[in-house]
């Protein structure tokens, strides 16, 4: 018996996100009683497992495979599942993660929740709360399997260090063949991704034109900040989609998020809800966004933000 | 090319490409959310229903292959009658026919084990999921779909282009995308930018006529236990009103910032 948790990792080195998950899984397992068991493809870093209370690594060598195949990870989580006949199994909400999550229930028999916020009120049977209607409420959920795969919500329960001694245990990585190839990635490196971020600056219709995005994008630069949208701006095409957020975008859950020129529409603030603490630049007092927020002010953005962004700058030098 | 690679090559071109689009009747983008019978049930009153906004992309897209390939779209619901106006939307949107098995289903796993009955009776060379529905955001009747199908998955689809039984499709990922190969048959999640929402078809009074005469037909549902039950629902406890900083005062913001909220 284990707690699992799928540790996700880059250049062979745990991301947050699966430091999160590790934390969380930890949580779980002293709860439990239980060892804490990771899984993981080319992980080489020891040192944040030990500090994040894993006990054992099943790490598997992709053997210069570089690209994500759901089917292989997904195949090896489950063995490892099997294996150690856990019954708590842990995955990101990354797009990874959400990926794998309800792949790996239905190969080991088990209920998936997604979206969990908390640690599970009751274990037997497993009782979580979650995210619904786009963040607009929570529910409890109760697996009524033996097995439950849990979705974790990023930056929902945090860092939590606590040390521990990993064993590593070399995986096999299953040779499967599938229809599905992945032929390139293409990633925008420069920048921090919406998922990653701590911070989000996000732009809507008040910016007035693309032409003015270096408003957003100073700023964001000067706060090692993701950029982002409302919908209006990337339904007329001043911003890619990637960029939209929002209840048919990308959800946010930053421990920051700006909006700026944002009016706040009731989709709009759905998806950044998540969010630990929001500020809002607006000209229009009676923009939704205000009931929102914590911190706004009224304000021309094309004022205030350079202003902001000298003022940060100013700090960090 | 061998013998029975020329096969499949024919089959695929004579053959009609069938594509099953599976949707979800979702609460209106504006609802305002609410609960009743001491918060164990959604408070329908007063709420407008919806074609899926992830699912109407994916429907969209099929309806662009049944224009210019021929392909044949099925829609599909698991639902109580109540689903019914969505689905004739759908028909009027252009599907050729729908199904809607007869359940009010408890969770994700219920729709896709349903779902995957249907699929096993008969063949879909492509089913279309959403990424997610807006109401519970599970994200995974897709991926549990194919998994019990032993199909291929492609999460988060954004591009998919069908030529032959070549398929290249691309998912998006954090901070970019994946662009790969496939075969059919294949399951995608469908969200935006697998079309545009300019792209969404409004249906016209014609689709709207021929839509009541399309067959729309309710398949009883196997006996088939959910994976997890909601218990309750809760709201959101109300925040406090926002703190107002004057225009002039940044320096008062980057301070709240940093030592009230703490987030620099």
């Amino acid at each position: 018996m284990a707690v699992i948790v799928y540790i996700e990792s880059e250049n062979g080195s745990p991301k947050k996100a699966g430091l999160e998950v590790a934390s969380y899984g930890r949580a779980i397992a002293d709860a439990k009683g239980l060892p804490l068991v990771g899984v993981g493809f080319n992980v080489t870093q020891r040192e944040d497992l030990n500090a994040y209370g894993v006990d054992t690594f099943y790490n598997m060598d992709t053997l210069g495979e570089v690209n994500f195949d759901v089917n292989r990870y997904s195949e090896a989580i489950a063995q490892v599942v099997e294996k150690e006949k856990a019954s708590t199994v842990v995955v990101s909400s990354t797009s990874n993660g959400r990926y794998l999550g309800p792949i790996v229930a239905i190969k080991t028999n088990a209920a998936y929740l997604s979206n969990v916020v908390a640690l599970p009120t009751t274990y037997e049977p497993v009782q979580v709360k979650r995210t619904c209607f786009t963040n607009k409420a929570f529910n409890e959920t109760q697996s009524t399997k033996e097995r439950t795969v849990l979705s974790l919500s990023s930056n929902s329960f945090g860092l939590h260090k606590k040390q521990s001694t990993v064993t590593f245990m070399d995986g096999t990585y299953p040779s499967l063949s599938s229809t599905l190839q992945v032929k390139s990635v293409e990633k925008v490196t420069d920048k921090v991704s919406i998922a990653d971020a701590d911070i989000v600056v996000s732009g809507g219709r008040g910016l007035k034109g693309p032409e003015n995005w270096h408003l957003i994008e100073d700023l964001a630069e000067v706060l090692g900040a993701a950029t982002a949208c409302s919908k209006p701006v990337s339904d007329m095409g001043w911003r890619p989609h990637s960029e939209h957020v929002g209840q048919t975008g990308k959800p946010v859950a930053s421990n920051l998020y700006i909006a700026i020129g944002v009016s706040g529409a009731i989709q709009h603030l759905a998806g950044i809800n998540a969010s630990k603490v929001k500020v809002v630049i607006n000209t229009d007092p009676e923009a939704p966004f205000f009931k929102a927020a914590d911190y706004g002010i009224v304000g021309d953005a094309f004022e205030v933000v350079p202003k902001l962004t000298e003022k940060l700058k100013a700090r960090t030098q | 090319m061998t013998p029975c690679h020329f096969f499949i090559y024919i089959r695929i071109k004579l053959d009609i490409m069938n594509i099953l689009v599976c949707i979800s009747n979702v609460p209106d983008t504006t609802s305002k959310i609410n609960f009743k019978e001491g918060n164990i049930a959604f408070d329908t009153q007063g709420v407008q229903f919806i074609i899926n906004p992830n699912d109407e992309f994916g429907l969209t897209r099929a309806i662009w292959l049944q224009q210019k390939e021929g392909a044949k779209v099925t829609v599909v619901t698991v639902g109580d009658p109540s689903c019914e106006p969505i689905l004739r939307k759908c028909l009027a949107i252009g599907a050729d026919q729908a199904l809607r098995i007869d359940l009010q289903p408890q969770d994700g796993f219920e729709v896709a084990a349903q779902l995957a009955a249907i699929c096993k009776k008969e063949h879909f060379d492509l089913i279309i999921t959403g990424r997610e529905s807006i109401d519970y955001n599970g994200g995974m009747v897709g991926g549990m779909l194919a998994t019990l199908m032993d199909m291929p998955y492609v999460a988060n689809c954004i591009q998919l282009d069908i030529a032959s039984n070549e398929v290249g499709v691309q998912r998006e990922i954090d901070g970019g995308k994946e662009v790969l190969n496939a075969k059919l048959p294949l399951v995608i999640g469908a969200q935006k930018g697998l079309v545009e929402e300019k792209d969404l078809i409004i249906p016209n009074m014609r689709g709207i006529m021929q839509a009541r005469q399309k067959p729309l037909d309710v398949i009883s549902p196997e006996e088939i236990s959910p994976a997890s039950k909601v218990l309750t629902f809760e709201k959101p406890s109300e925040k406090g009103p926002v703190k107002l900083v004057d225009a002039d005062d940044i320096d008062g913001l980057i301070d709240l910032l940093e030592n009230e909220a703490k987030v620099l």
